[in-house]
C-alpha cells in the first residue's frame, strides 16, 4: 500500500466513524478530532527525511492496511503473561483498545480517586478529561499523536484529587491480539495527579508473540504541585508488532516524577517521552532500559524541558543490542533562559553484544541560562575486560562471567523501581531475554 | 608448588620480565620487593593469567601443571588466588552472589558439592568476622563505593572464603591505614598452613612486619637481583633499593 493510500484509508475510516462518534463523543471533542485528522493528513506518516525520524523508517507501518480489531474479549490466561504476580493493585485491562471490565479489578484507591476508562468517561462524565486531553501531547507537529487523537476510543483515565495518597499501585494493561489480519489500536491514557498527592502507575503493553499489530499509544500526565508520581512503562509487545508511543508529562511546582521505561518487545518500537518542567523545584527522573535482538529496531527520543529555575532532572538510559538489531537514542535537554540553577544529568550507555548490532545515539543539550549544571555522557561498547578478568580470576567461567555482567548492566535499571513484585516480574522477563541467562540464577 | 623458570613477558612491545627464576614450596611465604616499574605487578598478573601480558620465554609450573596453558578461571579453580592491587568495581553484581558463584565453581572443580544459600551465608559470616568486615558489604555490589581499605579487606575476605593453595598478594598494603593493615595481615596469617604458599608483592617493608616472610626477593628491571631471608627486607627499608640495584648492575656487567 502506498503512503497516500494509507492516509486515504485512515481518512475514510474516520469519516465512516463520524456518525457513531456523534453519539458517543461529547460535543467539545468533535472539533478536536476533526482538527487532529486534518493534521495527520497534512503531516503524513513521518519519513527518514524528518530529522526526528532519520534513523527510524516506519514505512512498514504506513504500508500495512491495519484493520480495526474485531476481538474485544479474551480469557484471563491471555493477559497473565503481562500481569504482575503478587502485586496488590487496581487493574485496568484493555483488549485491542477496548476496556474489559471482566478482566479488570479494583484495589485500594482512596477517597475520590478515579481509575476508569475513557469511553465511559466520555459517555457519562466528560468534564473529567476535558481540561487535559491534547493539552500535554500536541497534535500540531506529531502525526502519530494526531492519528491517536482522531481515533482514540478508549484508554485509562486516572484522576487523583489533591492531598491523596493512593495506597495500591494502578496497573494498566493494554493487550493486543489478532485473529490473523494485522490490526491497529490507539490507546489513550490520561493521568492527572492533584497537588500533594502520591500514586504509582504501571502501563503495560503486550501481545502474543508472532502476531502482527500496531499500537499507537499516547499518554498524558499532569503532576500537580508537590505531587509524587512513579510511572513505569513495560513494553512487551509481540516481536512482530509495531509500537509507537508518545508520553508527555507536565509538572507543577516541587513535583517529583520518576519514570522507568522498559522496552522488551516489538519489531519496531519508538518511544517519545517529553517532560515539561514548568515551575520551580521539580525533580524529574527518566530512566529506561531497552533490549533488542534479531533485526528489531528500538528508538527512544526523550526531551526534558527546563522552563523554570531550581529544577533537577536525572536521566539514565541503557540499551543492550544483540544480533543485527538497531538502537536509536536521542536525549534532548532544554534549559530556557529563565531556568537558572538547573541541575540536569543525562547518561546513556549501550552494550553491543554482537558485531552486527548498531546504535545511533545523540545527546542534545540546548542551554540558554548561564548559571546551570548540565552533564551528559554516552558510552557504547562491549563488556568491560577488567571486570571480566576479575570474575574469571575468582574461578567463574568466561561464559558465566559474561552472563553475569550482561545481567548486571540491565538489572541496574530495574533496581530503581520501588515496587518489589514488579521488580521480580521485570527480572524474570529479563532472564528470558538475555543470552545465556541459564548460567546465572 | 610453583616453579618459575627464565620467565620473560612483555606488554605491547615493552619487555617487562626478563628472566625470572623462582621456586616456591608449600608452607613458604615469599616476599617480592622492588622499586616501581621493576615488574612486580606484571609477575603477579602473569601468574593470574591477565591477557595484557604476553609471555615470550620461560615456563611456570604449578602443582606439576603448565600454569601458562590454563585460563584464568582454571588457575583459580586449581587454587591460585590473586589479591588485586586495584580491586575492580562491578556495579549490579551483588558481592555475596558473586562470591557464591566463585566458591561453587571452585568446589565443583574439587569434586565437592555446591553450597546452598544457607550453608554459604553461614560460611561467609564466619569469614567476615575474621576480617572484621561489615556484613552489610556482602549485600552491596562488588567493590562499588567501597573505600580503599574496604576493597583490600574484601580481597582477603574472598581469599579466606575460597581457601586457595597459592596466594599472590599484589601490593595489598597500598592505601591501607595501620589498623586495616593489621587486620588484613591477620587474615593472611590465619590462612598460613603447611600446604599453602603465599607470595607477597610489595614496595614497602611495613606489611612484612605483620606477614613475616621466609624469603625476600628483590626485583629490578624484570629480574630477581638478590634473594635472602626476612632481614633483607629490613636492610632495604634502611638503605633503599639503590645499593642493591648498583650491585645487581655490576653483577650483570661482570
Amino acid at each position: 500500500m502506498a503512503v497516500a493510500e494509507a492516509h486515504d484509508l485512515y481518512r475514510a475510516r474516520f469519516d465512516a466513524l463520524a456518525a457513531r462518534r456523534e453519539a458517543t463523543d461529547p460535543i467539545w471533542l468533535a472539533p478536536i478530532r476533526a482538527r487532529a485528522m486534518q493534521r495527520f493528513v497534512a503531516l503524513g506518516f513521518p519519513t527518514t527525511r524528518h530529522e526526528e525520524w532519520r534513523f527510524t523508517n516506519i514505512a512498514p507501518i504506513a504500508a500495512t492496511a491495519f484493520a480495526e480489531p474485531s476481538i474485544t474479549a479474551v480469557d484471563r490466561s491471555t493477559i497473565a503473561p503481562f500481569d504482575v504476580r503478587g502485586m496488590s493493585c487496581t487493574r485496568l485491562v484493555f483488549v485491542n483498545g477496548h476496556f474489559s471490565e471482566a478482566l479488570s479489578s479494583a484495589g485500594a484507591l482512596g477517597a475520590g480517586v478515579r481509575a476508569t476508562n475513557l469511553a465511559t468517561v466520555l459517555a457519562v462524565d466528560p468534564g473529567l478529561v476535558d481540561p487535559y486531553i491534547t493539552r500535554c501531547a500536541s497534535d500540531e507537529d506529531q502525526a502519530l499523536v494526531a492519528l491517536n487523537t482522531a481515533f482514540a476510543h478508549d484508554g485509562a483515565v486516572i484522576h487523583v484529587p489533591a492531598r491523596t495518597v493512593v495506597p495500591d499501585p494502578i496497573h494498566v494493561i493494554y493487550l493486543s491480539t489478532t485473529s490473523g489480519a494485522p490490526t491497529v489500536s490507539h490507546p489513550r491514557t490520561t493521568i492527572v495527579v492533584g497537588d500533594q498527592s502520591q500514586v504509582k502507575i504501571i502501563e503495560s503493553y503486550g501481545g502474543p508473540d508472532g502476531e502482527v499489530y500496531f499500537t499507537n499509544a499516547v499518554t498524558e500526565v499532569v503532576g500537580g504541585a508537590g505531587s509524587h508520581v512513579e510511572h513505569v512503562r513495560v513494553q512487551r509487545e509481540s516481536l512482530s508488532a509495531y509500537h509507537v508511543a508518545n508520553t508527555q508529562v507536565r509538572l507543577d511546582r516541587a513535583a517529583v516524577y520518576a519514570q522507568h521505561s522498559f522496552v522488551f518487545g516489538g519489531a519496531l518500537a519508538r518511544n517519545d517521552i517529553g517532560a515539561w518542567l514548568g515551575a520551580e523545584g521539580i525533580h524529574c527522573t527518566l530512566n529506561g532500559l531497552y533490549l533488542a535482538s534479531g533485526t528489531r529496531l528500538v528508538d527512544t527520543h526523550t526531551a526534558i524541558d527546563h522552563a523554570k529555575p531550581h529544577c533537577e532532572s536525572h536521566e539514565v538510559y541503557k540499551g543492550m543490542l544483540d544480533g543485527a538489531s538497531r538502537g536509536v537514542f536521542n536525549g534532548k535537554i532544554f534549559v530556557r533562559l529563565d531556568a537558572q540553577k538547573t541541575d540536569a544529568k543525562q547518561t546513556n550507555k549501550v552494550l553491543l553484544l554482537s558485531d552486527d548490532a548498531t546504535i545511533n545515539t545523540k545527546p542534545q543539550l540546548e542551554i540558554f541560562a548561564d548559571d546551570v549544571k548540565c552533564t551528559h555522557g554516552a558510552t557504547v561498547g562491549q563488556l568491560d575486560e577488567t571486570q571480566l578478568f576479575y570474575l574469571r580470576a575468582r574461578g567463574i567461567g568466561e561464559a558465566q562471567a559474561r552472563a553475569m555482567l550482561v545481567h548486571a548492566f540491565a538489572s541496574e535499571v530495574i533496581d530503581h523501581v520501588s515496587l518489589e513484585p514488579l521488580r521480580d516480574s521485570l527480572e524474570s522477563t529479563l532472564l528470558t531475554l538475555l543470552p545465556k541467562a541459564a548460567l546465572i540464577g | 608448588m610453583l616453579q618459575i623458570t627464565n620467565l620473560h613477558a612483555r606488554v605491547d612491545d615493552k619487555s617487562i620480565l626478563r628472566g625470572i627464576n623462582l621456586s616456591v614450596k608449600a608452607g613458604e611465604v615469599h616476599a617480592i620487593m622492588g622499586p616501581n616499574g621493576s615488574g612486580k605487578s606484571t609477575l603477579a598478573g602473569v601468574l593470574a593469567g591477565r591477557d595484557a601480558y604476553e609471555v615470550t620465554d620461560g615456563s611456570v609450573t604449578y602443582k606439576g601443571q603448565d600454569l601458562l596453558e590454563l585460563d584464568p578461571e582454571e588457575r583459580a579453580r586449581e587454587g591460585l588466588f590473586l589479591a588485586f592491587q586495584y580491586p575492580v568495581e562491578i556495579p549490579g553484581v551483588n558481592n555475596a552472589y558473586f562470591l557464591k558463584a566463585a566458591l561453587n565453581a571452585v568446589r565443583t572443580h574439587r569434586g565437592q558439592p555446591e553450597l546452598d544459600a544457607m550453608e554459604f551465608m553461614a560460611l561467609v559470616k564466619d569469614k567476615a568476622k575474621l576480617l572484621d568486615m561489615d556484613s552489610g558489604l556482602l549485600s552491596r555490589p562488588v567493590n562499588e563505593g567501597f573505600s580503599g581499605g574496604e576493597k583490600k579487606r574484601n580481597e582477603i575476605f574472598q581469599m579466606a572464603v575460597l581457601e586457595p593453595t597459592l596466594c599472590v598478594l599484589d601490593e595489598t598494603d597500598s592505601g591501607l591505614d595501620i589498623d586495616a593493615l593489621r587486620i588484613v595481615a591477620e587474615g593472611v596469617n590465619a590462612l598460613r598452613s603447611p600446604d599453602r604458599a603465599v607470595i607477597v608483592v610489595t614496595h614497602y617493608q611495613r606489611l612484612l612486619n605483620y606477614i613475616v616472610p621466609d624469603f625476600v626477593h628483590v626485583l629490578s628491571e624484570g629480574r630477581i637481583i638478590k634473594s635472602g631471608g626476612k632481614e633483607l627486607a629490613l636492610e632495604l627499608e634502611d638503605k633503599g633499593y639503590g645499593w642493591i640495584e648498583a650491585d645487581g648492575a655490576a653483577v650483570a656487567r661482570g
